[in-house]
């Protein structure tokens, strides 16, 4: 498992688009010190900031950097095979590159949008906390679909993208009955719980109730696992001869 | 002693058939597969290495199933074809990771054995990505040695290789065979599998169409009708001249060109100046019309 871990970290840092994963938390950390000098730290501003941009459109974006990066490159040129023909079950292998996804989330997406909570506007922590609370849950029903993806077809970057941009960040913010489908609201309602009456001032509302958010994220988390499992231990590997 | 049996296999992606109905049985001692480009050599690797399953049919490694089942991967080491690597990581240590990734006892020794059989101990602390096609080609080769299994599944492995490290990887495959290893090796050169290979199993457009030593193969191959094109001053008469000097089976008379057909080459090549000589007739152009690779083996299925 320790030898997969690192294979994969090394794949994921190793490339050129690595590089995205620091540019884009720092771009969005500018943008909040950006936002508390122009609103002179007021909370709703950064709430607004930290709800768009970090939670809707750069969390999404990096979970698909993240998610397609784990395994994806290894299945599309075939060096895969070097872990697969091996007598490990294919659970540990797609596991362990999992582990390494969520764990990368955390460090370049989480944490980052956290901290940018904090930067832009937060009154004893609470808006950061909330949001954290909302990006970690998202982040992981993000990259273990975008892993799933991954492994379920070649054009995992594609199909990710049109749903991160397309399904998530426009149709789930305005269209009503795309909201209750969308990974972001199931996520934003633990936070709306957690910030009480707060949370209408600084617009952090959910279209769906705890209960109801919280299942449908495991449901999505456990059967996106289940499925990249079930594919990759009947993945195929041949090359045209 | 290890022995992978395909029994009636087939596969088919869609409706284009891949392999079509395959039995063959690979034992101990070099095998080597044998067909043109796109005959369904990869295909058949990849289902007895388990990354495919049959449409139809079995694969079976001493009895037991190679689909969904990784403890095979104890038995079998297998050279896959494409180059992609690890490329950021050095030769030793992607070498390390594999001996760890099959749980061997002492994974350091093992990675250093596997360097050493394939003479890439020198280079290994260099990141993969600078290796030459032939240096990723024995890495490739170490990591199926690596746990030292009792089978060697090889796809294409001389591509790409020199002629020296072609002669190096030969004395490896022969000494590896020697040591009573099931060996199984792909390739679209008879040349190269017959110099190595003990068992030759031809393949051809998915179809088993020949199996045996390579002097059998080799016959079946040299002793098919051969076809040549000529064009004379007179192929008429050059056609008449050679029936009657008995030196073809059959002459066709086409637009402003012979084509002669004939089972046996060597005498054919030695009557035809003389008949044609004698006749009177000056030959312009004599050339073999089927002697593409895949006439050859296009032959061996229609046979």
């Amino acid at each position: 498992m320790s030898t997969v871990v690192g294979l994969t970290v090394r794949g994921l840092l190793g490339r050129r688009r690595s590089l995205l994963l620091v540019v884009l938390p720092v771009l969005l950390l500018v943008l909040a010190g950006l936002t508390r000098w122009a609103s002179e730290g007021s909370v709703a501003a950064s709430a607004s900031l930290t709800g768009g941009f970090a939670m809707g459109t750069l969390l999404p974006l990096m979970c698909l950097l993240i998610g397609t990066g784990v395994i994806g490159p290894e299945i599309d040129d075939g060096s895969i095979v070097y872990l697969l023909a091996k007598p490990l079950p294919r659970r540990t292998i797609l596991l362990a590159k999992l582990g390494v996804g969520l764990v990368a989330t955390v460090v370049f997406a989480v944490l980052p949008v956290m901290a940018s909570a904090a930067i832009a506007g937060d009154e004893g922590l609470k808006l950061t906390a909330a949001y954290g609370l909302a990006t970690l849950l998202a982040g992981i029903a993000y990259t273990t679909v975008f892993v799933a993806l991954s492994v379920l077809t070649r054009n995992a970057v594609i199909i990710g993208l049109l749903y991160a941009l397309l399904w998530e960040t426009v149709l789930g913010g305005f269209v009503p009955g795309i909201r209750a489908v969308s990974v972001r609201q199931w996520a934003l309602a633990p936070a709306e719980a957690l910030l009480g009456d707060n949370a209408k001032a600084w617009g952090v509302e959910s279209a769906v109730s705890v209960p109801v958010g919280l299942s449908l994220l495991a449901v999505l988390v456990v059967g996106a696992t289940w499925l990249a499992i079930r594919r990759l231990q009947t993945l195929r590997l041949v090359t045209a001869d | 002693m290890t022995t992978i049996v395909l029994e009636s296999v087939s596969r088919w992606y869609g409706n284009v058939v891949a392999v079509n109905d395959v039995s063959i049985t690979v034992g101990p001692g070099i095998t080597g597969l044998l067909g043109p480009n796109g005959a369904g050599k990869s295909t058949l690797i990849s289902m007895m290495g388990g990354f495919l399953a049959p449409s139809t049919g079995t694969v079976t490694l001493d009895g037991g199933p190679v689909w969904r089942n990784p403890e095979i991967y104890r038995t079998i080491g297998l050279v896959p074809e494409p180059e992609a690597m690890y490329d950021m990581v050095t030769g030793q240590q992607f070498l390390l990771a594999n001996a760890r990734l099959h749980g061997l006892a002492d994974a350091g020794a093992a990675a250093r054995r596997a360097l050493e059989a394939v003479d890439m101990v020198e280079p290994s602390d260099r990141p993969i990505a600078t290796y030459s096609k032939g240096m990723k080609q024995r890495i490739k080769m170490a990591t199926a040695l690596v746990h030292d299994p009792s089978v060697l599944l090889l796809d294409e492995p001389f591509n790409g290789m020199d002629p020296r490290q072609r002669l190096h990887l030969m004395d490896l495959l022969t000494r590896l065979a020697s040591e009573g290893r099931t060996v199984l090796f792909s390739s679209h050169i008879l040349e190269e599998v017959e110099q190595i290979a003990g068992t030759i199993e031809v393949l051809v457009a998915g179809r088993h169409a020949a199996s045996g030593d390579y002097r059998r193969i080799r016959r079946l191959m040299t002793e098919r009708p051969h076809q040549y094109t000529i064009t004379s001053s007179d192929d008429r008469r050059l056609a008449g001249a050679l029936v009657a000097a008995g030196a073809a089976d059959g002459v066709t008379v086409g637009a402003g060109a012979l084509a002669v057909q004939t089972s046996d080459w060597g005498r054919f090549v030695h009557a035809l100046p003389r008949v044609a000589r004698e006749a009177g007739v000056r030959l312009l152009e004599v050339s073999p019309a089927d002697e593409s690779l895949e006439s050859v083996f296009a032959y061996l299925v229609a046979r």
